[in-house]
């Protein structure tokens, strides 16, 4: 059990996109984004660019011979904007040159005339004027109205949580380079080939095949790559196709940070309404979604937020309301969670405030209305082999809830300025695209006459370690070792229409098509088998350890002998394979359905300690019990819960998107975006699996990537009991991140203001834009 | 006397022509298709590129982890330069590698090369027992955004336990010269037993030059900053390595002049990690942790962190309540300047063009003086500050404070001296009264504005913390949290 991409990293020997050695003659391209956030496009003076040493050409919208569109989902996406530009670094021009000094020079040399409009950075304010993307949709269950006259105590309030950037290590890149005639192949780092394959194709004018792409990693995705690889794959397309020459694109990090979505900001008002025990009656919440400029996937996350707009509790009566807003930030986008972890947090804000009201603590709460077999979600499917109660009461006994509170309490009775705080986070998430059509995918076999095994599929490995968990897939499927396996990049001209790595959903659906391929591979032996040994029942052959069984029995045909004989008898050595997930369907009309093969549940208990007196905090240990299946390979599993965790954490607590409001992006570099550092993670991180069959996953296993990530969200509220451990009465606003800023000022403003606004009005300060570098 | 640039790669000499201030991380992928080094965010926050820098001291070459996007490749001549290819063995992977595989340490693979690097230099080079925490300090400067550190946390623990006590390397940890040792153990290539001869062998570039007369457009020290700011323009510019001025490095502590003669070239981590600097202060390992990364400490300078003039200069602030003075020279005379005299505004200082900062000159403080370093940023490790603070204090026998020496960075344009603070203090009593008055006056020493670290009222409120925090810390006994909170 291991990754099998990891000792290439470690030699430092993988390749991505720009490892590979250049073609001769490649050309280097630079992207000249708007600098303002919304305006007026009269034109572009591309004179000195394109007079500078080295530039090979400066390319607009004029420039495409196909259509300028590259929207997903509604057509709203240019790929070099025209008459109007609708957030910072909207990409206007393309800059190619011998280098990729020279051309970074040349965007120097641009000058865009602009009539600056008034920019929208806030989604309520964006809502309120009605720029709001698609149709605001509304699951409801129960009847929320006539609910609230059962309740003892009904709270109301708002919450918001903030956007994240991807922060992949590897920026976003491709490379392009032109065969014969009017055919590319295009090297992405993508999360989704097939959608450069289609958007290329429309760019440059040429039908879908004859652009190939092809994918052998990326340095990190989380969603960042999903939609938002297309836009560069197309633009060096687009520059290779109309110069005949390779052109590469690599974007610099503050170019990453600045022209790409990130996860989507939330703002919501929620309503909950409980009886004195603590069971939940009624929750009605509304969302705004800030999607950014650009339709993007935004839709498809708001959607998953609905779904997921009451976690893992049960409430009978829910009315869950969300609108896309369209603002003048980049076009948000797929992250890890998709829209689920911010459905997630309003609901437990909604919880911790009537936690309070109540007097309760908020486990008990949480656990009271954890969802059980049978219970509806507000989508109209039930939980099936739930597993809410399992995990929450695991991790109770495992790491000893009570007697660790009783810890925190007494620790906090004998500190003065350091608090701990503890909390719980249930996490209950669904398996599948919601986009029924996108649960499809297909394997392609090949054996060699060595007997060594090829393995394509549309799955792209971007560290998740799907490649290790297909090439153990294959041979078990085989019954061969892994050594015999090899995962082949992912190429458009192998597998066709993939659907994207996302959604946790890649092994499930590529590992699926593997074992079909397999079988249908095995199939043909046994008929072979069968036909040799004089046996009449094909069915009683079975495979194990490189060699065939006869009704449990070894045979004489160990691996290398079926496959050549197999060749000599000019059987095929070949198979491909189609799998689709079955029983999926959603009905738009009524939002209700079975949209997800399974559920993935968990629960996390997190500890914080506070620094009251500097507003800094720690997060002191994280022990979790997480629902996994039957897992295929334990090791890149616990690697996904730990990393997503990780991701998480940093969410909820340092990582902030500070946009001014004119729309510049203020945490522009990685010296003011801070994401998760070795330090910043506790040491103290425990995972215990709960495994279980999964009868909807490959040999019994369960999806892993995203669930894990809305553990993180429990940080938020073991640090609002660490500050509450410190002052009952301190300000706690839902308001994520909770960085040590809004920490101290919620902690002490109200104490010490007071001190300098006594003192001396400190007026004559400097007008300083940028003091503090 | 060398023409060209010369160094070693690897196991490759390499004699160039190219542009001195042509980065080394270009250099490796670019020219030299090494392409295990990434490139993350080329302004040294992520740690993908990181290498190590090879420079012989006495016999031993001896290593640092540096990132490979701020260094110039100027600066390299005579150094030995060890990109993650340099590190890998034929036939097997070594042992950082294999831990790092065997606890799945690696997920999409773009940081790990750096990870492995920093770890390598860990035991390569670590002065200490082996531990979880030391590992932690060495990859301090790398990220990862796929394992959240947990597995990079479990290999570190097997590596502890093979190079430590009773492990099966315990031997080669415990050598004279480890790196010698691990080749011979066959844990590291074996070519990097001939770097001392390789480099001993390497002449002077006959350009060298040390009387500060030198011309250019840029003067490169640690080029920690100097690479974020106009990185694009230093490959285009006439450029001045200073980094190959020794006599501008090291600690000295004169007690007939009664100050320490610090160069200006003194990376932060040769500072910080001096003993008589430890001695004055000796929480000084746990300011070093919250300063940067170890990566950019063993780059960055002192001179460098006051020329930037950035008003939350980690150093700087320390530095100024230290009551340091700066010495300049033209190539024609030596002026001295004190540090609380020589920022004039934001950006802007008494310093002519034509001048090189050489030494630092610090008071040896009294024996009973007590000195404290604050600061609090978002990220705790390798984050620039919101709020810094310097503090040197030193009372009576009576618990009147004698000398109160207190700054406070990013509160103002400059890293600010607060002066009426002090002169109120001085003469006062030490207690919570006292503190809680001076608190008052200081803030009318502040003036805070919002960006993109804090909001002015937050920097306000902040500051007032680590004020209060530094008679907290220094005076436990005399000042308690609860007592500045009762007021």
């Amino acid at each position: 059990m291991k990754h099998y991409d990891a000792e290439l990293h470690t030699r430092g020997e993988s390749l991505y996109v720009d490892d590979v050695t250049p073609p001769g003659g490649m050309l280097h391209a630079a992207i000249y984004g708007s600098p303002v956030a919304h305006g007026e496009l009269h034109g572009v003076d591309l004179e000195a660019a394109r007079a500078a040493e080295g530039v090979i050409a400066v390319l607009t919208a004029d420039d495409i011979p196909g259509e300028n569109q590259i929207g997903p989902v509604l057509q709203d996406e240019p790929l070099l904007a025209t008459d109007e530009v609708h957030y910072q670094g909207h990409p206007i021009a393309i800059v190619v040159a011998e280098t990729d000094e020279q051309a970074r020079y040349a965007l120097g040399l641009i000058e865009a005339d602009i009539t600056e409009k008034e920019a929208i950075v806030d989604p309520r304010q964006a809502h309120e004027k009605g720029e709001i993307i698609g149709a605001p949709r509304t699951f409801a269950m129960g009847d929320v109205a006539s609910a609230w006259a059962g309740c003892d105590i009904i709270v109301e309030g708002r919450s918001d949580v903030a956007g994240q950037e991807h922060l992949y290590l590897e920026t976003q890149r491709a490379r392009a380079v032109p065969t014969e005639g009017d055919r590319l192949r295009v090297y992405s780092s993508t999360q989704s080939p097939y959608a450069v394959q289609k958007a290329a194709a429309r760019i440059v004018g040429v039908p879908n095949h004859k652009i190939e792409v092809d994918v052998i990693r990326l340095g990190g995705g989380f969603g960042g790559k999903e939609d938002q690889a297309t836009a560069w794959a197309c633009m060096a397309a687009l520059a290779s196709h109309l110069l005949g020459r390779a052109v590469q694109l690599v974007l610099h990090r503050l170019d990453d940070l600045r022209m790409t979505g990130k996860r989507h900001p939330y703002s919501a008002d929620y309503k909950l309404g409980v009886k004195k025990d603590g069971t939940i009656v009624a929750y009605q919440v509304r969302h705004y979604q800030n999607a950014g400029a650009k339709t993007d996937l935004s839709l498809a996350v708001m959607e998953r937020t609905l779904f997921h707009s009451t976690n893992a509790y049960f409430i009978p009566n829910v009315r869950a309301y969300a609108a896309s807003c369209r603002t003048n930030l980049p076009p948000n986008t797929a992250f890890r969670g998709f829209g689920g972890p911010q459905g997630m947090f309003a609901i437990e804000s909604a919880l911790a405030h009537a936690a309070e009201k109540l007097g309760m603590s908020r486990e008990e709460l949480q656990k009271k209305n954890l969802i059980q077999e049978g219970q509806s979600f507000p989508y109209g499917q039930s939980a099936e082999r739930a597993r809410a109660l399992a995990t929450w009461r695991e991790a109770e006994q495992a790491f000893e809830l009570d007697r660790w509170r009783a810890e925190v309490e007494a620790f906090n009775e004998s500190s003065a300025t350091k608090k701990r705080g503890l909390a719980a986070m249930p996490v209950c998430f669904g398996i599948s695209f919601t986009g029924t059509f996108l649960n499809q995918a297909s394997a392609l076999l090949h054996v060699y006459t060595d007997g060594s095994v090829s393995l394509s599929t549309g799955g792209v490995e971007m560290g998740q370690g799907l490649n290790s968990k297909l090439i153990t897939i294959a041979a078990r499927a085989l019954g061969i070792s892994e050594e015999r396996v090899k995962i082949e990049t992912t190429n458009t001209t192998r597998i066709a229409n993939m659907s994207p790595s996302a959604a946790s959903a890649t092994t499930d659906l590529n590992g699926g098509a593997t074992i079909l391929a397999a079988q249908e591979l095995l199939d043909r032996f046994r008929e072979m088998i069968a036909r040799e040994i004089g046996a009449q029942d094909p069915e009683n052959i079975s495979f194990c350890d490189e060699r065939a069984l006869y009704r449990g029995q070894a045979t004489d045909w160990h691996w290398e002998k079926m496959v050549s004989h197999a060749y000599m008898s000019r059987i095929a050595l070949s198979a491909h394979a189609f799998y689709a997930t079955p029983n999926l369907w959603f009905d738009k009309e009524r939002e209700e359905g079975r949209p997800f093969a399974y559920h993935v549940y968990g629960t996390a208990l997190t500890e914080v300690e506070l620094d009251a007196l500097r507003g800094t905090y720690e997060i002191t240990a994280v022990r979790l019990v997480h629902d996994l299946g039957r897992p295929i390979n334990e090791l890149v599993d616990l690697g996904q819960v730990e990393g997503g965790l990780a991701q998480g954490l940093g969410w909820m607590t340092l990582e902030e998107l500070a946009y001014g409001d004119d729309g510049t992006l203020l945490s522009n570099a990685l010296s003011t975006y801070k994401a998760p550092d070795g330090h910043f993670m506790p040491d103290d991180v425990e995972v215990i699996f709960l495994e279980d069959e999964n009868p909807q996953g490959p040999y019994g296993s369960k999806a892993v990537g995203e669930p894990p990530l809305m553990y993180g969200i429990g940080v938020f509220f073991a640090i609002g009991d660490a500050m509450r451990a410190f002052d009952a009465d301190c300000e706690f606003a839902f308001d994520a991140p909770l960085t040590p800023e809004k920490v101290l000022m919620q902690l002490h403003h109200r104490r010490f203001s007071p001190i300098w606004e006594a003192a001396d009005d400190a007026t004559s300060t400097p007008d300083l834009a940028v003091a503090g570098e | 006397m060398a023409q060209s640039i010369t160094f070693w790669l690897n196991n490759q000499k390499i004699e160039t022509d190219e542009h001195a201030g042509r980065l080394v991380l270009d250099y490796l992928r670019k020219k030299r298709f090494l392409t295990g080094t990434k490139e993350g965010c080329k302004e040294g926050d992520c740690g993908a590129c990181t290498i190590l820098i090879g420079e012989l001291r006495g016999e031993q070459v001896v290593y640092q982890p540096t990132t490979s996007c701020l260094v110039p490749l100027g600066e390299m001549h005579g150094r030995h330069v060890v990109s993650i290819e340099g590190l890998n063995l034929k036939e097997k992977l070594n042992p950082v590698q294999q831990a790092m595989v065997d606890r799945c340490g690696s997920q999409c693979g773009f940081c790990t090369p750096g990870f492995i690097v920093s770890m390598c230099w860990y035991v390569m080079s670590a002065d200490e027992e082996p531990s979880l925490q030391g590992f932690q300090r060495a990859f301090s400067g790398n990220l990862c955004r796929c394992t959240g550190y947990t597995s990079i946390n479990r290999a570190s623990l097997d590596l502890v336990e093979d190079f430590g006590e009773g492990g099966r390397f315990e031997e080669i940890w415990g050598a004279g010269d480890r790196v010698g040792a691990l080749c011979q153990a066959g844990l590291l290539p074996d070519y990097f037993s001939k770097m001392t001869e390789r480099l001993a062998a390497i002449e002077p570039l006959d350009e060298e030059r040390h009387d500060y007369t030198d011309v250019a457009d840029y003067f490169v020290a640690g080029g920690t900053d100097l690479y974020v700011q106009v990185g694009e323009e230093l490959p285009r510019s006439q450029i001045k390595v200073l980094n190959r001025h020794p006599e501008m490095k090291g600690v000295i502590r004169d007690d007939q002049a009664g100050h320490f003669q610090v160069g200006a070239l003194t990376t932060f981590e040769e500072f910080g990690q001096h003993p008589d600097i430890q001695a004055i202060m000796p929480r000084m390992d746990h300011y070093l942790h919250l300063i940067a990364s170890l990566q950019l400490r063993v780059r960055a300078t002192l001179s460098g962190n006051i020329l930037n003039a950035s008003p939350i200069g980690d150093m700087s602030n320390l530095l100024l309540a230290l009551d340091t003075t700066l010495v300049f020279h033209d190539g024609r005379r030596e002026r001295q300047v004190a540090m609380k005299n020589f920022f004039t505004g934001y950006k802007t200082y008494d310093k002519e063009p034509d001048e090189i900062m050489t030494r630092l000159l610090i008071p040896i403080p009294h024996k009973d003086t007590r000195i404290h370093f604050e600061k609090v940023s978002k990220r705790t490790c390798l984050d620039i500050a919101t709020v810094n603070s310097g503090a040197k204090l030193h009372i009576d026998d009576a618990g009147i404070i004698k000398e109160a020496s207190l700054t406070v960075g990013g509160v103002a344009a400059v890293p600010l001296w607060l002066e009426k603070t002090q002169s109120f203090l001085e003469g006062r009593p030490m207690d919570a009264d006292t503190v809680r008055q001076g608190l008052g006056v200081a803030h009318s020493e502040m003036s805070p504005i919002s960006d993109v670290r804090g909001s002015a009222e937050y920097k306000r409120l902040l500051a007032h913390q680590l004020l209060s925090a530094q008679f907290t810390e220094l005076y436990p006994e005399r000042v308690s949290f609860d007592a500045l909170m009762a007021g």
